[in-house]
């Protein structure tokens, strides 16, 4: 489907026959210290700090081997055996204020492991991170108010009461100003059309209403930064569209950072002009589809290509 | 300060309004709470018709000393009850939902659950209490007062602080742990009885390990004159600084969390 050359001295085939700057990216392990990528950036955005500048960014977890069977089971109860799974191999990237970035990579890649780290909720144990200024696990309450986190599937809604009760303990939360909250709140429900649903009680929503209620949410405090993780999955075609309309909107209105992480490519297509591909704790690839994209293939199959490419993917071609 | 209780009684407000959704469910679980402390009851009143006396106790005191136990764990139960379950909320994700909120974590984690359906205990330990009193034959003058109110502090702190070492170590095993029970539950179960009859070890290990001593049975010395020395009646408040150490091992946890993850 694609030439294949021998544009890079590796095993790596050259997918797309991009510049100098692509194919060294391309070689995600000569990366370390002050990157070429990162210096590529600065060239272009001299004139104003990044939103997110994210450096070697190193994170392993230290778990208990698992092996099956009663005996193993009964043997580990008196010795237990940890390996350390490196979840983040030097990861680095750059993002712009008011950027949309889609964040993709197979399960197991990483994904979460940077969304924890940006939030602030993990401490990295190498590398540098800041975000808008801030190191996230530093000074965690001054961080977090000004960013919005929507964990696709998990509910930050109130089960048993009225959506609009959730909005006023947010409002007390973040301490918004009264006529602030009014405002967002004004906005958000003209624009994800909320008005009916602020007197249902949450567990009577559907998945896709229960959605828009949930960015409406993240969104009340006026976060620059917007975290989003699998916002679509399981939404009906018409609740996707209305969720990428309102996402785009929000970016261009009010130049929200968003990061968007997603296993629904057709997300990316609508989203985002960038994307990062990251894989075994590694960015893989920082560039945009177009450049991914290539003949007529669907987007799914052209980043299962890709995953693939990287020998990255879970299931094997 | 003033904005964390306004935002605490916000969580309160949301629990009740949750509550209502469920009336019937509520009030079955009021009752429940209410029966299981009663039988409870029942044991020592049965136990009682068989002997005059546990220790140098009448019946009316012990129901007295039982009644405030109970009450201090009901309402440590009733506000720290997110503390009490904090496994799931490790387990679920939602702590980390708390992280990425501009707010302490403890106040978050207690205004995740309210229990008012130990509204049923307290009850109970109301009634024994004023069952209690009418036989014990207590002189009441402001120190005795004082004497139960500091009782009631202090052991409602002394239990949330147990609540809180359970939480804490939740970051270590993610699961729940069982033994930690024996502190709270198990507590609530001896705490019927003044701790003095167990014996020399349990007194020593409920007033220097983890004080219950300090805020049942030395008080109730003073209460009951017993013992006269005033000292005996500001012990509970000597046990509330167990909040301390149990403030750092969670402290100590929530750091261990940040840097490894789940």
């Amino acid at each position: 489907m694609w030439p294949s050359g021998g544009i890079i001295d590796t095993a790596m085939p050259d997918y797309f026959g991009l510049t100098e700057y692509f194919t060294k990216v391309l070689h995600g392990k000569s990366y370390g210290g002050q990157t070429d990528l990162a210096r590529y950036d600065t060239y272009y955005y001299q004139e104003e700090a990044a939103m997110i500048m994210m450096e070697d960014i190193c994170k392993s977890y230290h778990v208990a081997k698992r092996t099956g069977g009663f005996k193993e089971a009964c043997r580990t109860l008196f010795h237990r055996e940890y390996e350390t799974i490196r979840a983040l191999d030097h990861v680095s990237f750059t993002i712009e204020d008011g950027e949309m970035v889609g964040y993709i990579g197979p399960n197991g890649a990483g994904k979460s492991s940077t969304i924890k780290i940006l939030s602030g909720i993990l401490t990295p144990e190498e590398g540098t991170c800041t975000v808008d200024g801030k190191v996230p696990w530093k000074d965690r309450v001054s961080y977090v108010k000004d960013i919005g986190v929507v964990f696709g599937q998990r509910t930050q809604l109130w089960w048993d009461v009225p959506v609009i009760d959730s909005y006023e303990l947010l409002k007390d939360i973040y301490k918004i100003p009264k006529e602030t909250y009014h405002n967002h709140l004004e906005e958000l429900v003209s624009l994800l059309n909320l008005g009916e649903l602020l007197k249902t009680p949450a567990r009577q929503l559907s998945l896709g209403q229960r959605m828009r209620c949930e960015i409406a949410a993240s969104l009340l405090h006026g976060p620059k930064l917007l975290f989003l993780d699998e916002p679509t999955i399981g939404l009906d075609a018409v609740s996707k569209l209305a969720v990428r309309e309102f996402i785009l909107r929000q970016n261009r209105d009010h130049g929200t950072t968003v990061i968007l992480t997603t296993h629904d490519m057709q997300d990316i297509e609508a989203l985002t002009h960038r994307i990062i591909l990251i894989g075994k704790g590694r960015v893989l690839m920082d560039g945009n589809l177009n450049q991914i994209k290539r003949g007529t293939g669907s987007i799914d199959e052209t980043v299962a290509e890709l995953y693939r490419s990287y020998e990255i993917a879970e299931v094997g071609s | 300060m003033r904005d964390a209780v306004k935002l605490y009684g916000r969580y309160v407000s949301i629990h009740v309004k949750s509550l209502m959704q469920y009336k019937v469910s509520f009030l079955l679980m009021a009752i429940a709470q209410f029966m299981v402390s009663f039988n409870v009851f029942l044991g020592v009143f049965f136990m009682f018709q068989r002997f005059s006396a546990v220790g140098e106790f009448t019946y009316s005191q012990v129901v007295l000393c039982f009644s405030i136990f109970l009450m201090e764990f009901s309402l440590a139960e009733c506000v720290g009850r997110g503390f009490d379950v904090f496994s799931t909320m490790v387990r679920k994700g939602e702590f980390d939902r708390v992280l990425v909120r501009p707010r302490g974590l403890i106040l978050q984690v207690l205004g995740s659950r309210f229990e008012l359906t130990r509204i049923g205990r307290m009850i109970q330990a109301l009634v024994m209490f004023v069952y209690g009193i009418r036989g014990s034959g207590i002189v009441w003058n402001g120190p005795k007062i004082m004497t139960v109110v500091f009782m009631l502090i202090g052991g409602t702190v002394l239990f949330f602080g147990i609540f809180l070492v359970g939480a804490a170590l939740c970051f270590f095993t993610l699961e729940g742990l069982e033994i930690m029970n024996i502190f709270t539950d198990g507590a609530r179960e001896y705490g019927k009885y003044p701790m003095g009859v167990y014996g020399k070890r349990v007194i020593q290990l409920c007033t220097f390990i983890i004080p219950y001593a300090l805020v049942q049975y030395y008080p109730l010395l003073y209460l009951l004159d017993k013992r006269r020395e005033p000292w005996l009646a500001v012990l509970p408040l000597l046990a509330a600084l167990f909040l301390i150490p149990s403030y750092g091992f969670w402290r100590f946890g929530v750091r261990r969390y940040q840097s490894a993850g789940s």
